[in-house]
């Protein structure tokens, strides 16, 4: 077997982050290549790069495909090549047919007007290629997710495709669905198509895969063929792990106090899927003095959990009782929350935790407005005074807390943000996130602020994709899959093998 | 992130002309008024900025600028409000129904029908706040069912003409404080038949109070270490309009003094002047149309604003319709009728966004005076009522490209 598509020593950068590091990826024709690594790894960024969603010149390397050296300018590039790709949000309008989404900017028409009946007909042959028994004309709103994803393989098998690229496709599926979605790949390679899957699951990977490549911090650990070697779970956990931990988290005090919350049989549905329960009887607790992180794969609910929990800000037919220093607690709403001792410090800071257009100070004051005035009549000099001992206390790199937290870094964004929950005085932290899309050396400048949190006394609970920050940070670690917390490791037990065992042994 | 580090810090080097091109809204929306006024000053031949023209000036736009506080506070938090025209005919209408047809205590309708705004106003806002849905359509609706009732309420009559106490309301003068005697004696110093006293000082007041305001906020700045205004800027910024003031002031005590009306307009923007920008309340609006999601995460209770601030504006909508009626002495169905797209317009040529979180009470204030000035000076010059409005039209879209174009520019 030739090979269909070699990447070689691909290298993208971005300000400040080198992405991708002489990354190298090999794919033969009519085989199913799994690319796998945590997240951040840099998988998504070679996708783009390959899809020409970065175009040719803004990385290094080579691109060969089919026998020849290929630059796309852009996704339609790509796609005229047959290189299709498809992204864990599916891309599909909710309110357009099946059929006039298959055919969506590539409609058949007949003298410029659309052939309904042509593409009845064409839209029939595909979804039966594809397994689907749903009439063309059904709205994509109808189906569930799993028949979208294959309505996405349709699309892409209508542009008649070479290389299918599935970005985490099981991701959001029912198991029955995600057998169907694995049977369907295995059926498409024996017609000869060549699919990348990436995936996080590693049981489905050695299911299907023909072979593996396992990227970590951008750059190849490793590619696994199946006929030289049987692929297993733990050659790719061990390879995507590993990594020097020493001296990227400042050392911490471990010491837990009395019981800050307590969180039991935390049930949550869907805010728009009523049926679908996002969090299954969750039950934790965090201390003074504690770092507790959450650990799980994007979907697995984690945010979810968090923001149901700070004044029902997720999901309906919340259930389930807090618990705050002993006392039941209502936080029912998030003024509730805040006055119950709660901060959740959002994974999306730029479009939950702040507001752009408005300074430092009046970002920082936003949830303790109170604290700044009386009478409802703020103090502006006690405004400053407060931001400005923020933005000492944080290292703001800023001129004047009268700048627009826009034209901050990231860095930066997220010290604004922890100020003003700081400000609000909270006993406990939710941290969604804390360092994501922040440069290694503000990341640490974040986890010492994390440490001093503890340190006087305020229980902190950490969400992070990152295992090795939840390893390095956290003395005590829950573990999130599927809605449900699958297991609680302490500091000592935790590993980044145990948390990933604990995830893909469902 | 070497990058973003740098734009951080690029900032501190300001210069003048940085400081000008940041602030270039705030100066151009002054020095527009000033040139517009200057224009139709020579135009017309010195008419515009006579006394009486003045008088007229204030009493024609006073409903749009009461109007306009409202809307500021609504198009800040992220709506808008077609319905304020409809609502202020059919708050004249039922004023003149209930004095005029039914005789009802003149001061007991004007409570009832401040009342009823307000009512009108929480009902919009409900369906906008607590139902989410949007509130173009929701004041579109409240736009027509209330030019309905206008006309259903009138029997497509005017209604009128009201009694004294009412008309108070629009056309009436305060009374000279001070002894007659000297204002007497001032007039020859200004070689005018008459001066009232009372609005002079009024003027030289609010003047020196607007300077000495500046100051201390210009010494606070410093204070904090706050880029600042140049120092001539801030001289010639504050002389200007203090001398303008302390000029209308005058050119009013040399006719009738101080209308009532001014008054109610003076009274009420600064205390929206206040709300907004000292108060909790204040910062909570901005902070919701700025970024609600992220404002209802930090314990806002956003819902409950979007309702007020539409409950306030048919408030305010009612204080118009009253001002209305009593200034035409009469009720009629087409009583405000595409009056809310000058009060919106007003708001934006004023400096707020359409996306919300920006503007500014006096932004909106300036804003209703300089189209009042164009309508005023275009009126005076007999240029008719379609080249008007497409002037006018030409004039909103203008300032609002300027704004467009002055944010992209800071990037």
């Amino acid at each position: 077997m030739s090979a269909l598509l070699e990447m070689r020593s691909i290298t993208k950068t971005f300000p400040g982050v080198k992405a991708l590091d002489e990354v190298n990826l090999t794919v033969k024709e009519g085989e199913i290549h799994a690319l796998v690594g945590e997240n951040g790894a840099g998988k998504s960024t070679l996708m783009k790069v390959l899809s020409g969603v970065y175009p040719a010149g803004s990385y290094d390397g080579e691109i060969h495909y089919d026998g020849q050296l290929a630059e796309f300018g852009d996704i339609a590039d790509s796609e005229r090549r047959g290189i299709i790709i498809i992204h864990q949000e599916l891309a599909l309008v909710p309110l357009l047919s099946i059929a006039e989404n298959l055919f969506l900017g590539n409609e058949l028409t007949k003298g410029g007007i659309i052939d309904w009946q042509g593409t009845f007909k064409r839209t029939e042959e595909l979804l039966k290629k594809v397994g689907l028994s749903e009439a063309p004309t059904t709205l994509v709103d109808k189906l569930g997710v799993g028949k979208q994803q294959l309505v996405e393989i349709a699309k892409a098998l209508s542009k008649e495709v070479r290389l299918l690229i599935l970005d985490e496709p099981t991701a959001a599926l029912s198991e029955a669905d995600s057998q169907a979605l694995l049977n369907l790949m295995l059926e498409l390679k024996s017609h000869g198509v060549t699919s990348i899957i990436i995936s996080h699951k590693l049981n489905e990977v050695r299911r299907v895969a023909d072979s593996v490549t396992v990227i970590r911090d951008g750059t190849t650990v490793s590619t696994m063929d199946a006929k030289t070697q049987p692929i297993t779970e733990d050659a790719i956990v061990r390879d995507m792990v590993g990594r020097d931990m020493a001296h990227r988290y400042p050392d911490r005090e471990r010491r837990a106090g009395d019981m800050l919350l307590e969180v039991t049989d935390w049930n949550v549905w869907h805010s728009e899927h009523v049926e679908r329960q996002v969090i299954k009887n969750a039950a934790f607790n965090v201390r003074a003095g504690e770092v507790v992180g959450i650990a799980g794969l994007m979907g697995s609910g984690r945010t979810e959990l968090a923001m149901s929990l700070f004044g029902r800000s997720y999901g309906r037919n919340i259930s389930g009782s807090v618990a705050i220093k002993g006392q039941p607690a209502d936080v029912s709403s998030v003024p509730k929350a805040i006055d119950a001792g709660l901060a959740y410090v959002t994974e999306d800071r730029k479009s939950l935790g702040l507001i752009l257009e408005e300074t430092i100070q009046r970002n920082i004051t936003l949830a303790n407005l109170p604290g700044v005035s009386s009478g409802g009549i703020l103090n502006e000099n006690e405004e400053t005074e407060v931001s400005e001992k923020y933005r000492n206390a944080m290292n703001i790199r800023t001129p004047s807390v009268f700048q627009k937290v826009m034209n901050l870094s990231g860095g930066n964004q997220q010290k604004v943000v922890l100020s003003k929950w700081l400000f609000a005085q909270p006993d406990v932290l939710i941290l969604d996130e804390p360092t994501r899309g922040i440069d290694v050396g503000a990341k640490f400048e974040i986890y010492g602020i994390i440490n001093d949190l503890s340190a006087q006394g305020k229980g902190v609970l950490m969400i992070s994709s990152e295992m090795p920050e939840l390893l390095g940070m956290c003395d005590r670690i829950y573990v999130m899959n599927e809605g449900a917390l699958v297991g609680e490791l302490t500091a000592e037990e935790a590993s980044q093998e145990r948390i990933m065992s604990l995830i893909v042994t469902e | 992130m070497a990058m973003a580090e740098t734009t951080d810090m690029e900032t501190e080097t300001k210069g003048i002309g940085e400081y000008l091109k940041a602030h270039l809204r705030e100066y151009g929306l002054l020095f527009a008024l000033i040139a517009i006024m200057a224009f139709f000053q020579i135009v017309t031949g010195g008419t515009l900025l006579r006394a009486v023209n003045i008088t007229n000036l204030l009493l024609q736009n006073s409903y749009i600028i009461i109007m306009a506080l409202g809307m500021l506070v609504v198009i800040v938090s992220g709506n808008i409000d077609l319905s304020v025209g409809s609502v202020m005919g059919f708050i004249g209408a039922l004023a003149a129904v209930m004095i005029v047809n039914y005789e009802i205590n003149t001061y007991l309708t004007i409570l009832v029908c401040l009342v009823c705004g307000t009512l009108i106003g929480a009902a919009q806002g409900y369906w906008v706040a607590y139902w989410k849905i949007p509130s173009f359509i929701v004041t579109l609706a409240g736009m027509l069912v209330f030019r309905g009732l206008s006309l259903w309420l009138l029997e497509g009559q005017s209604v009128g003409p009201f009694p004294k106490e009412f008309q108070v309301l629009a056309n009436g003068f305060v009374p000279d404080l001070f002894p007659a005697s000297i204002g007497e004696s001032l007039a020859p110093i200004f070689d005018a038949r008459k001066v009232n006293v009372l609005a002079l000082c009024t003027g030289l007041v609010a003047a020196f109070v607007i300077v000495w305001m500046g100051m201390r906020k210009r010494a606070r700045n410093r204070a904090y270490g706050i880029v600042d205004e140049p120092r001539s800027f801030f001289i010639a910024r504050n002389a200007i309009v203090g001398l303008a003031l302390i000029f209308i002031m005058f050119k009013l005590s040399t006719f009738r003094g101080l209308p009532n009306v001014l008054i109610t307009m003076g009274v009420l923007t600064i205390i929206y002047a206040f709300i907004t920008e000292k108060t909790t309340l204040g910062r909570r609006i901005y902070a919701l149309g700025g970024n609600e999601k992220a404002a209802k995460l930090s314990g806002i209770k956003t819902e409950r604003l979007t309702f007020l601030s539409f409950a306030n504006m048919g408030l305010l909508a009612a204080a118009a319709g009253l001002v209305f009626a009593a200034r035409l002495n009469t009720a009629t169905p087409k009583a405000g009728f595409a009056l809310e797209l000058d009060v919106i317009a007003a708001v934006f040529i004023g400096g707020a966004s359409m996306s919300g979180g920006v503007g500014k009470i006096v932004g909106a204030v300036v804003g209703a005076f300089l189209m009042g000035v164009l309508n005023n000076g275009m009126s005076i010059m007999g240029i008719g009522i379609d080249y008007q409005q497409m002037i006018k039209g030409l004039v909103l879209l203008a300032a609002v490209i300027f704004d467009v174009y002055n944010k992209s520019k800071q990037g």
